[in-house]
């Protein structure tokens, strides 16, 4: 009798996967809970176990093949088939180790210490025991690792599981040992959710990786905004709604071309900056669940109004749970606009490995002196927080420059669509 | 609150003084915090000591001098018939056993500066407590733990009202030797008293209401107490349920399966239930289940965020040695120690004669969960310490992976089968190999070679 394994749900409403590797073949007899299958979500590589003993009869999927959560990646041909073998297991039961983990209890008291997951850990000791030099490697491996996403998790359970506490990756640093807060009065502790733990993780390592600069400006976007509300029920018309926002990614795709170290990635490894061809900017979106940087392809191309189409798409996309792998990366610059809960500026957090984020604050209108006059004009907060490995002060004061200049002639912006 | 009862803060209250409650005691002031336990007899050691594991060993060590006493007269050696004196030995049990480890208990407490107040406990809050008796007082407290274990459950659907109808509690007060005694369940406590007052000299029936003695224990580990038993008592019958008891003068007729009997008195052991009623848990977070059981983590938490629960109020197995595991655990994990009740097994042991102790995974358990293991069954016939003995009816009995030879778990029937189990519970825990325990030089000539013969086998 066969039986079909498909790709359990991944959790925090991601829906799809890119296959990595497939580490069985046809024909092959694999155990429970040994490596199937390698998969990549948008942002972690998770390792797929198998979640039975038996012959593995055929493999439906192939590396760089993205499937969707419920298809089929493998079929099993049962070793002890008979008529009272079940249908297609739940996802809940593809990590579960059979048994308890193999490691003394001293070992395992080490283990919560240095915040390991044993679960995680391959033990070299007899029988697979788990010894303190494989915690301590898991340990070391971990907090050397520049991709804190490369590590391998059991992917499982369903949207009502509930989340397990698990440790932060490492970034280098040995984080003190916190203080009994119990002592002060009662504490509720709380397991992070999967996106929130990626979260902390990638700023975590952006934080500790990357020399932080940051360069504030404003542009005068009174121009700008006279003819967003002038062009917004034309556009309307047309189902679009036209936002400061698009205007930012159109600006900002347009001055990266000008400005490449801002759309690059440093190999520190190499010793090289890898230049981007392609204009790919993701832009913040806050959900319910977290914090989600969606991406649009090849700004610098598009008309103002497509973008303000397609960002309204990919932004419901995000907020609903839906967004694809394909939504989430590949991104070579970010924008963050939080005008709309207002502030008066904001350093955001690179997003790794980009260079640079742009950070933009509410619009206010000011009294400005132009020409000897006072004014009153709409000026907009913007802080360019960038890579100083990368860029310099002036040469970020020139990008910033640049993207205000447009933003303050949409005339000449309109020019170079 | 008691006007005029200013109250008191603290950092940890215990409930209960039991096994469960003087070990989260004594380690949170180990780790120094002001703790104080409340106990409704203001005593540590709880049932454990007074009413369960340690006076009924006490006992049992009498019954096994006894049944040696017996056995010499095989090789040579008579006693005559043995002359028992109940006041000497309850004086013996009450003084120079309770009394001793209770004194110990203690002065143990004094010495860590552990307070222990005598009253009912009753929760005013998650934060605060009332504690009834002769100083009534109000605690308030950083951390609760609930330690108030558990007493024997009353036989369901039978009400009689009458001292010859005796729980654990009673049995072990050792009114009398009553001449004819009725043990109603064949777990672990209808099995070692049951023995107890069959050494002393009663007639012992002894009946269960499942289809075999100690249900859900290992059949091939029963067998040899199965024999024994029959052996002891004048009858013991499984498959069969209690029906009715009735007060009959200074007797009790009791009805079960076909049969109408007349008992000089009857020992109902047909399990434990926590004691949880009457705490005032309703003003806390905490709800136990129908069985007043109280949920925990692994950290020893309940629902409610100050309190935490150990030992026997948190369900099976109602063991004090788990209980007192647990309330390490929670003292550490007060303390803000990484601590967790991650352990895999518990071992257990019922004291008769011949022992039984097992711990971890069983063949049945193995086979329902479909799990390849290998089984290896040493018997006691092949061993020289256990011949000596003159008791070659043990068995020891491994369960290992079948992949990797880790050991699993452990099952040994046979006199010190409850310190034999020690080094299995070590193995298990540990993640030994087969290999490892059979590559330990063990003593000779001792019953632990049985263990290292067992391993071996699997070597083969």
């Amino acid at each position: 009798m066969s039986r079909p394994f498909v790709l359990p749900d991944l959790g925090e409403g991601l829906v799809e996967a890119e296959i990595i590797r497939v580490l069985v073949k046809e024909g092959e007899v694999v155990r429970e809970d040994a490596p199937l299958l390698e998969v990549e979500t948008d942002k972690a590589q998770v390792e797929i176990p198998s979640p039975m003993s038996g012959r593995v009869e055929k493999i439906h999927v192939a590396p760089h093949q993205t499937v969707r959560v419920g298809e089929v990646l493998v079929t099993f041909a049962e070793a002890d088939a008979g008529p009272q073998a079940p249908a297609a297991p739940t996802p809940a039961a593809v990590s579960q180790r059979e048994g308890p983990v193999p490691a003394t209890p001293a070992t395992r008291r080490l283990a919560r210490e240095l915040g390991v997951d044993l679960r995680t850990v391959a033990g070299r000791g007899p029988g697979g025991r788990i010894t303190d030099d494989d915690v301590r490697a898991s340990a070391a491996q971990r907090a050397s690792s520049a991709i804190p996403a490369k590590r391998a998790q059991p992917a499982s359970g369903g949207p009502e599981r509930e989340v397990a506490a698990k440790p932060l990756a490492r970034v280098g640093l040995e984080p003190p040992p916190l203080p009994k807060f119990e002592q002060w009065g009662p504490v509720e502790r709380q397991p992070l959710s999967h996106l929130r733990r990626v979260i902390a993780e990638r700023m975590a390592l952006s934080a500790a990786l990357v020399p932080h600069v940051t360069h504030f400006d404003r542009a005068d976007i009174t121009e700008l905004d006279a003819l967003i509300r002038r062009d917004l029920e034309p556009a309307r018309e047309r189902g679009v709604t036209l936002t400061l926002t698009s205007f930012l990614l159109k600006t900002a795709a347009l001055a990266l071309r000008d400005h490449p170290t801002f759309n690059a990635s440093l190999d520190a490894e190499a010793g090289e900056l890898i230049l981007k061809r392609y204009y790919h900017l993701g832009i913040a979106v806050a959900t319910e669940r977290g914090l989600i940087v969606p991406v649009l392809r090849d700004v610098d191309e598009k008309p103002v109004l497509e973008l303000a189409r397609e960002l309204a798409t990919l932004a419901q996309r995000v907020r609903d749970g839906k967004a694809g792998l394909e939504d989430l990366r590949g991104g070579t610059f970010t924008i963050t606009n939080l005008g709309a809960l207002g502030g008066t500026g904001a350093i955001p957090i690179i997003n790794y490995p980009e260079v640079a984020i742009l950070g933009v604050a509410r619009a206010r209108e000011e009294a400005v002196v132009r020409d000897g006059q006072i004014v009153t004009r709409l000026m907009l907060p913007l802080s360019l927080t960038f890579d100083h490995r990368v860029a310099d002060g002036a040469d970020g004061a020139r990008f910033a420059a640049d993207i205000v200049r447009r933003l303050e002639h949409p005339d000449q912006l309109l020019l170079e669509l | 609150m008691v006007m005029g009862d200013l109250g008191r803060d603290v950092d940890v209250v215990v409930v209960g003084g039991g096994p469960g409650g003087y070990s989260a005691a004594f380690r949170c002031a180990e780790l120094g915090l002001e703790t104080v336990v409340v106990d409704a007899e203001q005593r540590l050691g709880g049932a454990c000591l007074y009413e369960g594991c340690i006076p009924s060993k006490a006992l049992l060590h009498v019954a096994a001098v006894l049944g040696e006493a017996e056995r010499a007269r095989e090789f040579g050696v008579d006693f005559g018939t043995p002359r028992i004196s109940l006041d000497p030995l309850r004086k013996w049990k009450a003084e120079r056993v309770i009394g001793k480890l209770a004194r110990g208990l203690a002065s143990v407490a004094r010495s860590k500066g552990v307070e222990v107040i005598g009253g009912r406990a009753v929760f005013e809050g998650s934060r605060e407590l009332r504690v009834g008796g002769d100083a009534p007082q109000t605690l308030r407290f950083t951390h609760g733990v609930i330690a108030t274990g558990s007493r024997p459950s009353p036989l369901p659907g039978i009400a009689i009202d009458s001292d010859r109808v005796m729980d654990s509690t009673a049995a072990l007060a050792l009114p009398d030797v009553p001449e004819r005694l009725l043990v109603v369940g064949g777990g672990y406590i209808g099995l070692e008293l049951g023995q107890v007052y069959a050494a002393l000299g009663s007639r012992v029936v002894l009946i269960e209401m499942l289809d075999g003695l100690l249900p859900g224990v290992d059949r091939d580990l029963v067998q040899p107490l199965a024999r024994r038993c029959d052996k002891l008592f004048a009858e013991v019958r499984v498959g069969t349920r209690l029906t009715a008891l009735r007060a009959a003068g200074e007797t009790i007729e009791a009805s079960y399966g076909d049969v109408t009997a007349t008992f000089d008195r009857v020992l109902v052991a047909v399990g434990r239930r926590a004691a949880t009623e009457g705490l005032g848990l309703q003003r806390t977070g905490v709800r136990p289940d129908a069985r007043g059981v109280i949920a925990v983590d692994e950290h020893g938490r309940t629902a409610d965020p100050y309190l935490y629960a150990v030992g026997d109020v948190t369900g099976e197995p109602m063991l004090a040695h788990r209980a007192m595991r647990q309330g390490k655990v929670v003292a550490e994990v007060i303390a803000g120690r990484p601590a967790a009740f991650d352990n895999v097994v518990v071992p257990a042991v019922v004291f008769t004669d011949p022992e039984v102790a097992w711990c971890g995974l069983t063949e049945g358990e193995a086979q329902r969960a479909g799990r390849a293991v290998k089984i290896a069954r040493f018997s006691w016939a092949a061993s020289g310490r256990a011949t000596t003995l003159g008791r070659a009816d043990g068995l020891t009995k491994l369960v290992a992976d079948a992949e990797s030879g880790r050991v699993l778990g452990v099952g040994i029937v046979g006199p010190g089968a409850g310190e034999l189990i020690a080094e299995g519970a070590l193995a298990v825990e540990a993640a030994l190999t087969a290999e490892d325990v059979a590559a330990t030089i063990h003593t000779h000539p001792t019953l632990a070679e049985t263990l290292m013969e067992a391993a071996e086998s699997l070597l083969k």
